[in-house]
């Protein structure tokens, strides 16, 4: 479903060039609990944009069911991102200015549902998150743990096939990090690709496969033998 | 959700920030409509003045000066009366009256006194002073309207009863006469009167105006052209030009059309108002440079960093799936949003302003003029609308990876 062939992604920093990932090849099926674990700076948040076609590679090629994610034009994997892959992120990026609700109406915003059923999906998805009577407070408003529940809202509302996300539970306690871990493990279970950036051993042993990656370099392996080094 | 509340609830959570543009952009607009509504309004108002003063152009043989005319009303010197004709089938706009006069010094009674020839509709809708003889309540035309003069040069359209009594009733025999006149030789109404071996009846005595008129008798022009045995000759024509027309050259032009005679304004009144218009349109347009500049200046500013401030929130919209144009609308959409509120609110509070200090700061009664809310809006707008034009450009340009911090 998800695969990546040959890519390699160099930024110029100031005079020198930096790699940030160098010939990737992963494969990845409908499905599967990916964890990606790495020191800082090992390439994991740039191959997670690129996975989700926020992040063109200088060499090499990405496939989401077969398709060239980067043969495409940016509009047309914006579109293919609204439909198919859904984001959280470590900082959560909710809009500061929305509540809780329209937050999670944002993603039915854009794929342009009315705004009446935007209003009874995102109250749906924000119960099952637990924040039924959060529903009109602002981010500044909720507790951080509270904030991720509604970013994980939000990434539900356009039913994705894939999650991708980084950092998941950076910013959260230990039984917050575990309550969103086990969120994502009941999303694996409805059949949904999961692939999560983490620093959190607990968290990379709970998917099914992990990638390593050192230095911009992927290397695959089982998540016990790679976590192994941060006990 | 939709894309009006996205922005409406954005514009309210940093709606301090956007105060300072929004200034610039409101007080901006309000000087301008209140320059706009107070300037036309004056305008309206010497034009009135310059009506109510008759003549403001005055056609003279090139040998006569205008301290001539206002003396005596008489120079030696004239021209044919096919100027009145010229001036009358070109297509100049701005003529709103013509009053061809011959005036020719006689004695009656033994007094001596100037008779005056003229084409009745003419003379007095220029006379608006002469009103209160009762008799000669002629509307003024309207500014910009050519002139004309049905009794020499169009066939007779229907007309109304004081109309008619003007223009069709001072036959060959009637004559008009000044206060002066009437005074010194003993006239009234209805009275006979001999001048130049001819016996007029006296229509009306004309009330006191405190001019060389007060000591003219008028009868009508074909007469004293053929009692004088001058012929087919006047010696002035005095126009109501249009005030605008006269600052856009109405002068040089009849100058053009008529180059053997002297085209003169009353020109201190004219000046004045020239000036004071070309004052009030230098001061509007030095107002519109300061509204582009400081108000375009000022929304551009304020969008490129609301654009960097929000480069998080757009790389999550994109990263949710939000297109460019998208972006792009999200932006413009406030900068019309603001240019809308500042148009309005500059169009009210300049037109408070200007109804409010118009009557102090130049004399004259000043009403909203609803035309300008139209020209308040389109003016905002535009400059908020081309400001925001590439900051959202380059927000919707921007790169999604923002959003991660790492990158």
């Amino acid at each position: 479903m998800l695969r990546m062939e040959g890519v390699s992604k160099s930024y110029n920093h100031r005079t020198s060039a930096v790699t940030a990932l160098r010939d990737a090849n992963v494969r990845m099926n409908r499905g599967d609990y990916v964890s990606i674990v790495g020191p800082s700076g090992s390439g994991k948040s740039t191959l997670l944009l690129m996975l989700g076609g926020m992040l063109s590679p200088t060499h090499g090629r990405v496939f989401v069911d077969g398709a060239s994610l980067y043969d495409m034009t940016p509009n047309e994997r914006a579109a293919f991102r609204k439909k198919n892959i859904g984001f959280v992120f470590q900082t959560f990026n909710l809009v500061p200015y929305l509540t809780a609700v329209e937050n999670v109406q944002i993603p039915l915003f854009l794929a342009g549902k009315d705004e009446a059923v935007q209003r009874v999906c995102a109250t749906e998805l924000l119960e099952r998150v637990g924040l039924g009577d959060r529903l009109d407070h602002k981010p500044s408003e909720l507790s951080v743990g509270q904030q991720q529940r509604v970013a994980l809202a939000r990434v539900l509302a356009n039913d994705p096939a894939v999650i991708l996300a980084d950092e998941p539970t950076g910013n959260l306690d230990p039984e917050t990090g575990r309550q969103v871990i086990d969120f994502f493990d009941e999303l694996n279970e409805e059949g949904r690709t999961i692939v999560m950036v983490t620093h959190d051993p607990s968290a990379a042993e709970r998917a099914r496969t992990t990638l390593r990656l050192v230095e911009g370099t992927v290397l695959n392996g089982k998540a016990e033998s790679i976590c192994a080094g941060y006990a | 959700m939709h894309l009006r509340k996205l922005v409406w609830r954005e514009i309210f959570e940093r709606k301090n920030q956007l105060a300072t543009s929004f200034l610039a952009i409101f007080l901006g607009i309000t000087a301008i409509v209140a320059i706009k509504n107070i300037t036309f309004y004056s305008e309206k108002a010497v034009a009135r003045e310059l009506d109510a003063l008759g003549a403001n152009i005055l056609v003279l043989p090139k040998s006569a000066t205008v301290q001539d005319y206002y003396s005596a009303d008489m120079q030696d010197d004239e021209f044919p009366e096919e100027y009145v004709t010229m001036l009358t089938m070109s297509d100049l706009q701005g003529l709103d009256n013509l009053s061809p006069k011959l005036s020719v010094p006689i004695e009656i009674r033994g007094r001596k006194v100037t008779l005056t020839g003229i084409l009745p509709k003419s003379e007095f809708q220029v006379k608006g002073m002469w009103e209160g003889a009762g008799i000669f309540s002629l509307p003024a035309e309207g500014c910009g309207n050519t002139a004309e003069v049905p009794d020499a040069f169009k066939p007779p359209v229907e007309e109304t009863l004081v109309r008619k009594r003007v223009i069709d009733d001072l036959g060959d025999n009637e004559a008009l006469v000044g206060a002066d006149v009437a005074a010194l030789i003993g006239v009234q109404d209805g009275d006979d009167i001999e001048a130049l071996g001819e016996t007029f009846i006296v229509t009306a005595v004309l009330p006191q105006t405190g001019t060389v008129d007060d000591s003219r008798m008028f009868v009508h022009l074909h007469a004293v052209q053929r009692l004088s045995g001058k012929g087919p000759v006047i010696n002035a024509i005095e126009i109501v030009g249009c005030c605008q027309a006269i600052s856009a050259g109405l002068v040089q032009k009849i100058n053009k059309l008529l180059p053997d005679a002297k085209v003169v304004t009353v020109t201190q009144v004219v000046d004045t108002q020239i000036k004071t218009n070309h004052m009030m349109a230098s001061l509007s347009t030095v107002f519109l440079v300061i509204i582009v500049l400081v108000g375009g200046a000022s929304i551009a500013n304020y969008m490129y960093a609301n654009v960097f401030e929000r480069r998080r929130e757009i790389g999550t919209l994109m990263a949710l799936g939000a297109g460019s144009s998208l972006i792009l609308q999200m932006f413009l959409l406030k900068g019309l949003l603001l240019g809308l509120v500042g148009g309005i609110g500059g169009y009210i509070l300049g037109t408070v302003f200007a109804v409010t200090f118009g009557p102090r700061l130049a004399g004259i009664a000043v009403m909203p003029m609803p035309v300008l809310v139209l020209w308040a809006v389109g003016l905002s707008v535009g400059i908020a609308l081309v400001a925001s034009c590439l900051p959202a450009r380059n927000a919707a340009r921007l790169d999604p990876c923002a959003t991660f911090q790492e990158v």
